[in-house]
């Protein structure tokens, strides 16, 4: 096991300033260092981020933990005899097991020790794994046995308990996950939940593209954290190439950044009103979230702030009068953010449907090192914003919004409050934007190199990482979106609540399928 | 007394009436709710738009289910518009052809909601099982209250007959008295929760899981489906009226004879126009129920109508 700080031993991942600091690389040849690594994680208190195959010439193994310095980055050696495998650690980290599953059935690598061997993203539709090889979906519907309907879920027996499955294809236009309910009566004892349907390869997709080829792929990773994508995307990049964006363009992302989680936060909480039964709210704040984004398409040129960030810088730059727009928006927003927060509060029917409503227990989300927005609405002080600042996150800084009720109440009252920062944080930036270029063409790269990038999107964590090779052609990335720690975190906080409240608590989630199904 | 054919004739205009009034109610029902949300409004005819082109479509039947599957909602609009017949509507108060009195009517509601039950759960979807589950219970806490009021209103008209209630109280022989005031509260309660109106159930929701009513009607396709949205139209307007004959009955007869039917007919749209505009509003302003708090809100209205009951005894004898 060799351990260097910065880099991995053979010079790749090698960061500059002003980027990420702080993380370590961890290279291990067996199974048994990288159990005894990951051990030695948790047992001073590390988190899981992320865990992913890459199945190239050697088959390396990577799974990323975070600490308090920034995140260690194991690389492990798959053990190729007797067969593709590699050792679980889910028991260490309960999070893993999906992520594991997923290795298994992109890669074909089997992860030791871990109890549940059911598929997870193959739905029976592939011939092999994805990524190991060529692997073409059949033509036409496959069997049944392969087409999933066999799943095993788990079932509950016992008097008057029966079993509700929802979806995939559900009663609104929202999209596609099966959710298998064991219920009695109005109550929910269990719920498992079965995802995928929506799985795009985007690993595949991004292979072999050139950089302007992969560029517009980046921000329709998952099309609500499009900024987030695109700025852990260009970090990755960034790191790999070894080029240091300016200031300014930094500043920009982190207006880019802001002002889309202020837009998905507007729309949750009408959601979430809606949800509840309460239309008023979805009207009202579906209204400043159209007005807010309208503003992105006058300002970026687009809707959803897709494209509008390029390794290297940005890729528009502000004027003066879109500045001053900005921060009329911002003013404009203060004022109905705080009535309608009033209405919300004051509204006894809304908050009896809010209050102790899909608890999730601190010392669970405190286990699983949860971050995000349920991770802090349940008394974690988790905000890469503020844990790990990049400029301009390191001078004008953002206070961690928390709650320690964990209920849907306390998600509805860190929204609010998150709004709140990020519009206070937008008006304290955009005034005092450095001068200079807003990007810088990427450094050369004739080697193969990788880079990793970490941001704190609307809803959690997000990182990505990539592999450049010569010509800055992408070898490889990959894309973990916080949605895959909330969907297992759902299954745990839903049981005991009423079947009537799941999308409620769904709601507050916010999990997405898109982005846990890439 | 009036003739068996007469009786026939005005029977059937009041029918045809009720099947086109109720999708009028329901189109202007929804255009205080889009305006209440700032949304621009469908048109009053919006219903008629919808059914009609689901008339048009094709029927599909889930696997497995009965003839009763097929059948009941063909009963169920029978039903309920054989229902409006008990309920005052314009027509002259007279009492010889009249085949029920107000209980008679909820014992015929009574049947729609177990039929309707029968058939969602007979569809074989859980979501047919719950939404059937949910409407039994709202509906066994609701009757009892249903029944109070009728018979808080007897006790002040001397009749369960919504005719003869309405008739003497438009008469001016009784004034409303505080055991109608609390009657028609709980009446008002009893009315969203039976036809699954706000804070109980909510009719605009696409969550599956927290449906009542439209759960038991996710199976129902095409002309199926058109007849049962059509039937709860007819349903809640037959509830109305049972609420204007009861407790706002002034004017529901111009005056003698058939001359008074104008005038009634105007005060009738009058009172529809206010209880849509109040229903709009009052849903737009309240959050749904946790569905563990419904039976503390039918018991709110059971409450009421014993506090009704009561208060005969104590205040007006």
């Amino acid at each position: 096991m060799s351990e260097e700080k910065g880099k991995f031993p053979d010079g790749s991942g090698q960061f500059s300033p002003g980027m990420l600091s702080g993380h370590v690389f961890v290279e291990s040849s067996s199974g048994d260092d990288y159990l005894r690594e990951a051990s030695v994680i948790k047992n001073r208190g590390g988190r899981l981020v992320s865990l992913w195959g890459d199945a190239g010439e050697n088959g390396f193994l990577y799974s990323v933990f975070a600490d308090a310095e920034g995140l260690r980055i194991l690389r492990t050696l798959v053990r190729q005899i007797p067969r593709p495998s590699f050792p679980s650690i889910a028991f260490l980290f309960p999070l893993a097991s999906r992520l594991e599953r997923t290795v298994r059935d992109l890669a074909g690598w089997e992860p030791e020790g871990l109890s549940d061997f059911r598929p997870w993203i193959d739905h029976g539709l592939w011939s092999g794994p994805p990524l190991a090889g060529k692997a073409l979906p059949p033509k036409g519907l496959p069997s049944k046995e392969i087409r999933g309907e066999d799943y095993p879920y788990v079932v509950v027996r016992g008097e008057g308990v029966h079993e509700i499955p929802v979806g995939p294809v559900h009663a609104g236009i929202i999209e596609p996950g099966h959710f298998r309910f064991q219920v009695v009566g109005e109550k929910v004892l269990r719920m498992e939940e079965r995802l995928g349907y929506t799985h795009k390869g985007i690993r595949t997709l991004i292979r072999g593209r050139s950089m302007q080829e992969a560029f517009p792929l980046i921000s329709r990773v998952s099309g609500d954290s499009a900024v987030a994508y695109q700025w852990a995307w260009a970090q990755a990049v960034e790191m790999a190439t070894q080029t240091v964006p300016p200031d300014r363009a930094l500043w920009i992302r982190s207006v880019l950044l802001e002002r889309e989680r202020i837009a998905n936060h507007l729309g949750d909480l009408g959601a979430l009103g809606n949800d509840a039964g309460f239309g008023f709210g979805l009207v009202q704040f579906g209204r400043l979230k159209e007005d807010w984004i309208r503003r992105n398409q006058d300002v970026f040129g687009h809707r959803y702030l897709m494209d509008t960030l390029v390794p290297g810088g940005v890729s528009k730059d502000l004027g003066d009068a879109e500045i001053r727009a900005m921060l009329d928006d911002v003013r404009a927003l203060k004022p109905e953010l705080l009535s309608l927060k009033t209405i919300y509060d004051e509204h006894g029917g809304l908050q009896d449907r809010f209050s102790e409503t899909g608890f999730l227990d601190p010392m669970l989300a405190g286990q699983w090192g949860l971050g995000g927005v349920v991770g802090r609405s349940s008394g974690q002080m988790l905000d890469l914003r503020h844990d790990h600042p990049v400029p301009p996150y390191d001078r004008e800084r953002v206070p961690v919004s928390i709650s320690r009720r964990g209920d849907v109440g306390a998600r509805v009252r860190v929204r609010f409050q998150e709004i709140r920062h990020s519009l206070a944080f937008i008006e304290s930036v955009l005034p005092a934007l450095p001068e200079g270029p807003a990007n810088v063409p990427l450094e050369r790269c004739e080697s193969f190199r990788e880079g990793i990038g970490w941001v704190e999107g609307f809803r959690g964590e997000i990182l990505v990482w990539a592999r450049l090779g010569p010509g800055h052609t992408v070898a490889d990335a990959h894309f973990h979106d916080p949605s895959w720690f909330l969907w297992p975190t759902l299954e745990m906080v839903v049981p005991g609540n009423l079947v009537a409240d799941f999308p409620l608590i769904n709601k507050s989630f916010n999990a997405s399928y898109s982005g846990h199904d890439l | 007394m009036k003739s068996f054919w007469v009786f026939l004739g005005s029977s059937l205009a009041k029918m045809v009436l009720v099947v086109f009034l109720a999708p009028l109610f329901v189109g202007w029902l929804n255009m205080v709710r889009a305006l209440m949300a700032n949304r621009t409004p469908p048109g009053l005819l919006q219903p008629f738009k919808d059914w009609g082109k689901l008339f048009t479509k094709e029927i599909i039947i889930p696997e497995g289910s009965s003839m009763l599957f097929r059948w009941i909602p063909r009963i169920v609009f029978s039903l309920l518009l054989m229902s409006s017949l008990l309920v005052p509507m314009t027509e002259p108060h007279d009492d010889g052809w009249v085949f029920g009195d107000a209980l008679v009517l909820i014992g015929i509601l009574s049947l729609v909601r177990v039929l309707m039950s029968l058939g969602a759960m007979d569809s074989g979807t859980p979501f047919g099982g719950i939404g059937g589950r949910r409407e039994m219970m709202v509906g066994f806490l609701a009757e009892p209250a249903t029944i109070l009021v009728i018979f808080t209103t007897y006790l002040v008209s001397h009749s369960t007959m919504t005719f003869v209630t309405a008739d003497s109280l438009q008469s001016g022989s009784i004034l409303p008295t505080p055991s109608l005031v609390f009657g028609g509260l709980s009446f008002f309660l009893i009315l969203l929760g039976e036809n699954a109106r706000m804070p109980i159930d909510n009719p605009a929701t696409h969550l599956e899981l927290t449906m009542i009513h439209e759960a038991m009607m996710l199976e129902y396709t095409g002309p199926s489906l058109a007849l049962m949205e059509w039937a709860s139209a007819i349903k809640i307007l037959v509830y109305l009226l049972m609420g204007i004959g009861l407790f706002f009955p002034w004017g529901v007869t111009g005056g003698p004879g058939w001359s008074g039917l104008l005038p009634a007919f105007g005060m009738l749209a009058g009172k529809l126009f206010m209880a849509g505009a109040i229903l709009g509003v009052f849903e737009t302003l309240v959050a749904k129920l946790r569905i563990f708090r419904v039976p503390e809100f039918m018991t709110l209205a059971f409450l009421l109508a014993i506090l009704g009951f009561l208060s005969h005894f104590v205040l007006e004898t």
